[in-house]
């Protein structure tokens, strides 16, 4: 499977992502400049973390306007398998990949720490190697992470099985008290109808080795591998 | 030479955690008939040009395209000599 890592001014988490899919899975992977248009090859686009142009204005809102934005949204029309991670996933809401948008978090801080998502569907070729309501341990670290959405959108969203993850407990428990950034619903990822753009603010590049604290963002990259074998075998 | 003002609000409805903790502190100065306080932002654009419909139907364009996510904000524009 051939990956690439979209660089844009202030992404920094472009070379974490360049290493779990080259030394962790194995695969291939490059790296793709924001002014880059040409996205052909490639099975996989990571839009990783960072501050893409300083985070001014509003998150992502300048790095929607990139060159490669627009070979993105084609690629993802076409069906290509695109994650936002953090900025990444700003990024694709201001872009309207995904819907809804982001504000500053409820504490209005900077949060950085570990947090428990649940896997709230399986049904996903990012989650398919997960148990539905599996609880992943995975860090974020963010200061727009509170995720709003109209509630038209998000009953549609909820119909179509699109909320991908959950902040909860431990014992996989979606309450406000598990909610680090005041999140609708405790939402930390979502997908787009077809399920081949995935937007999520923990950072599963982050935990894909023991080493780091946990491996569980492993299941994302593994559902996302087997997706691609199967899809293959077609 | 045009100058333009825009005023971006957030919608009704989208919390505005930075409005909560200064309205939160007002109340802890003692200012009780504070009821509630939203924070925006507010912009001052010159905008090269005499037709001010025109200036104003593209300053509009740019709103909606840039400079307010008309998902969680809404925005108010003046256009003036």
């Amino acid at each position: 499977m051939k990956f690439g890592v979209v660089v844009f001014p202030g992404s920094n988490c472009d070379r974490d992502c360049f290493y779990v899919a080259d030394k962790v899975l194995g695969q291939s992977v490059e790296y793709v400049w924001h002014k880059s248009t040409d996205v052909a090859g490639f099975d996989c686009l990571i839009l990783p973390g960072g501050f893409s142009y300083g985070d001014y204005l509003r998150t992502g809102a300048v790095a929607k306007f990139s060159p490669i934005m627009k070979s993105i949204q084609e690629f993802a029309d076409a069906g290509g398998m695109v994650i936002g991670i953090c900025n990444g996933f700003q990024i694709l809401l201001e872009a309207g990949l995904l819907p809804g948008a982001m504000i500053r978090n409820s504490s209005l801080k900077f949060i950085c720490r570990h947090v428990l998502i649940r896997v709230e569907t399986a049904s996903t070729p990012w989650s398919s190697t997960a148990a539905r309501g599996q609880v992943l341990k995975i860090p974020v670290a963010h200061n727009e992470g509170n995720y709003q959405v109209s509630n038209t959108t998000l009953e549609e969203m909820k119909r179509h099985g699109q909320v991908v993850f959950r902040y909860c407990s431990e014992d996989g428990s979606v309450q406000g008290e598990f909610n680090p950034n005041g999140a609708t619903e405790n939402i930390a990822g979502i997908c787009n109808r077809d399920g081949n753009v995935l937007g999520m603010m923990p950072h599963p590049e982050r935990a894909s080795e023991m080493e780091l604290g946990s491996s569980d963002g492993l299941v994302i990259w593994n559902s996302l591998l087997k997706h691609f074998e199967m899809s293959a075998d077609c | 030479m045009a100058k333009a003002r825009v005023y971006v609000t957030l919608k009704e409805g989208i919390l505005d955690p930075q409005g909560k903790t200064v309205l939160r502190a007002l109340k802890a100065l003692g200012y009780d008939e504070v009821q509630d306080l939203r924070i925006g932002k507010y912009m001052e654009v010159s905008l090269d040009g005499d037709d001010l419909t025109e200036l104003g139907s593209r300053l509009e364009e740019m709103c909606e395209k840039l400079l307010t996510n008309p998902i969680i904000e809404n925005y108010r524009m003046e256009v003036e000599d």
